[in-house]
Parts: C-alpha cells; sequence; structure tokens
C-alpha cells in the first residue's frame, strides 16, 4: 500500500467513525451535549495539528546547531592540508 | 581499529568545478583513514570541468599512489545520480561512503560511521543534521527554516524511519548500494530521499551519526526557488507510489 493510501484509509476510517456519531438520524443521537461536542471535531483536530507543526518547526529552527567549533576546526584543517601538500609539491 | 578489521571502504567523490576543495578533501580523507587504520579507496568522478578539477585529480594520484585515488573521469556534465552509478563500478570495497567533495562533509565522521554499521550490523549509516550534536555552519534563518520545513513535512507524509531524508553523506554496503541504484530513479536532493525510501521498502536496516555540515566555503552555491518546486514534487512522487 502506498503512503498516499495509507492516509486516505486512516481518514476515511476516522471520518466514518466521526460521521456515524455526530451526524446519526434522530432516533440513534448520542445525548446533545455530547454531539456538541462531536460536531466541531475535526476542525479542532485541524488546529490542533497546525499547532503542533508549527510549535515543532518553530523549536527546531530555534535549536538548529550552529557548528561553530567544527567551521573553526575545518579552517584550521584546511590550512594545514594547504601546508602539506604544498610541501608535497602540489600546485593548487 | 586493526588494519583491514574494518573491510575495505570506497569513498565515491563525484567532482564538478572542485579544484579548490578537491586536494584538501582528499587530504583530509587520507589522514583519517591513516589514522585510524582503516582501508581504503577514493574514486574521483570529475565531468570535465572547465576550471581544471581533473588537473588536480592527477597531481593528487601522484603524490598518493593510483592504488588510492582512481580516476574515473566522464567527458561532460551528466548529472550526480549516473555519477554514483559510474564510480561504484570501479569500487573493490566491502563498503562504500558516499560524500560531496564541497568541504561540507568532513571525513572525520567516516570513522564514527564505520564503528555504529558494526555496532548494529547495518546495511546503511546516514549523516544526519538534524539529532544530538548534528547541525549546520553557515546557513541564514530562511535557508534554515526552509530546511526544517521541509524536512517536518517529509517526515510526516513518509514516516521513512530517518532523520535525514536529503543530506548525501552516507555509508553503504557495497551489494545494498547497488540494489538501491537500480531502483532509484529522482534526481537531486529527492535521489536522496529516494534511497532511504526504498531501503526501508526492501527491508534494509538504517544507522545514524550526527554530523556537523559546513557550507561550502569555495565555489557557488545554487538552492532557489527551482529546487524547492522540484523538491516538493518529488516529494508528492514518493507519496503517492511508496
Ligand atoms: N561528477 C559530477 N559531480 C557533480 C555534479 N553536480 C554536482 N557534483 C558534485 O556533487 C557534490 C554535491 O554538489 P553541490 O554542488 O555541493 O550540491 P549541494 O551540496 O546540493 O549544493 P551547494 O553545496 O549548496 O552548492 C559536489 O562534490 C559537486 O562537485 C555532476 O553533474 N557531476
Ligand atoms: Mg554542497
Amino acid at each position: 500500500m502506498t503512503k498516499l493510501a495509507q492516509w486516505l484509509c486512516g481518514l476515511a476510517l476516522l471520518g466514518s467513525a466521526w460521521a456515524a456519531l455526530a451526524l446519526s438520524p434522530p432516533g440513534l443521537r448520542l445525548p446533545a451535549p455530547c454531539r456538541q461536542a462531536l460536531l466541531p471535531l475535526p476542525v479542532y483536530l485541524l488546529v490542533a495539528f497546525g499547532c503542533y507543526a508549527l510549535a515543532t518547526v518553530g523549536y527546531r529552527l530555534a535549536t538548529f546547531n550552529d557548528c561553530e567549533e567544527a567551521a573553526a576546526e575545518l579552517r584550521e584543517h584546511i590550512s594545514a592540508a594547504r601546508e602539506d601538500l604544498r610541501r608535497r609539491g602540489l600546485r593548487f | 581499529m586493526a588494519a583491514g578489521g574494518a573491510g575495505k571502504v570506497s569513498v565515491l567523490l563525484p567532482t564538478y568545478e572542485e579544484r579548490h576543495n578537491l586536494p584538501l578533501v582528499v587530504w583530509l580523507l587520507v589522514r583519517t583513514f591513516q589514522d585510524s587504520g582503516i582501508d581504503f579507496e577514493i574514486i574521483i568522478i570529475d565531468d570535465g570541468s572547465p576550471d581544471g578539477t581533473q588537473e588536480v585529480a592527477e597531481q593528487l594520484e601522484k603524490i598518493y599512489g593510483s592504488d588510492k585515488i582512481l580516476l574515473r573521469p566522464r567527458e561532460k556534465k551528466l548529472g550526480l545520480g549516473t555519477a554514483y552509478i559510474h564510480g561504484m563500478k570501479y569500487a573493490s570495497g566491502d563498503f562504500i561512503v558516499i560524500m560531496d567533495a564541497d568541504l561540507s562533509h568532513h571525513p572525520k565522521f567516516i570513522p564514527e560511521f564505520i564503528r555504529k554499521q558494526k555496532e548494529g550490523n547495518f546495511d546503511i549509516v546516514s549523516g544526519t543534521r538534524y539529532k544530538g550534536n548534528g547541525g549546520v555552519h553557515g546557513w541564514d534563518l530562511k535557508r534554515k527554516l526552509i530546511s526544517r520545513g521541509a524536512n517536518f513535512i517529509t517526515q510526516v507524509l513518509l514516516r521513512p524511519g530517518a532523520s535525514d531524508l536529503t543530506g548525501s553523506f552516507r555509508l553503504y554496503r557495497k551489494d545494498v548500494l547497488q540494489k538501491l541504484m537500480e531502483k532509484c530513479v529522482s534526481k537531486g536532493y529527492v535521489f536522496q530521499m529516494e534511497m532511504i525510501v526504498r531501503a526501508r521498502q526492501l527491508g534494509y536496516t538504517i544507522g545514524e551519526v550526527p554530523i556537523s555540515f559546513v557550507d561550502r566555503v569555495y565555489g557557488e552555491s545554487k538552492l532557489g526557488g527551482n529546487e524547492i518546486v522540484s523538491f516538493l514534487k518529488g516529494l508528492l512522487t514518493l507519496f503517492a507510489t511508496t
């Protein structure tokens, strides 16, 4: 199954469960307060996921390691390499 | 680590206009391998760079010997994916390391890759900028945001089981790389991503080692709007087909 198919299956499953509970015919209805909470649930979930995405990306962006030491070390290694290569007769 | 104990490592270095970087990265590679006693060879695939990369490569071959430095140039610029395939044909190592020749990947991580490989007997060890001590140097906020955003979307859509999909500093078992090369059709960043996704499909195991990525000092970088569009296209293709 492709990733796309997995997503569609998952969404269909959740969607039909939600529809069955929230939009059921009058005779089979859940008590009113439950229904009231269920109806906007998809929107809440969407908003919650959006917040999660923004928070995660924002946090990871803020904590993205800048590797100053690695850059400094590389600069040192480069000058050592140049010197040694020149001694071995490399023409840059 | 005793000589030979780790198995031989072949490093594939595709180059296009890297005359300033190539000698430096080769020097660092040789030093790293000699210090850790790992048997190695370096395969340089230059695509007819007009800046004279091939000429520098020939000097390096003289200095280090043609058993250590293998020159396997091609006539003209034919792209990175086919450069790997071309280079792999001549590799005699048990493991193949793929890395950029622009000094953004430091050879010092290769012994760590090998240690990791042994530790879990992994088929692939991937360097990651997104975990532990990993990171990047020389990127502005915008490029970091694109990178983090793209990585998040990819993780959500593909759940690939590896944290750095677009990185190109990795160690592969030789036969595993051969299999994957046959299967992968994408280009650019998406190619690296497809390698990991297909590897998972085929049941290969992947280990990760945090790496620091230092953006190229010499030469042009070329991340533009085009790259982003083709990345998204490639991502959606993988999403719908794998
Ligand atoms: N043989 C060959 N090597 C290539 C080709 N294109 C790029 N390379 C090399 O592949 C490596 C990675 O390419 P880069 O240009 O660094 O690509 P990048 O890392 O995505 O982008 P920047 O570093 O930001 O420019 C470098 O060692 C290049 O010299 C090609 O068409 N043929
Ligand atoms: Mg690069």
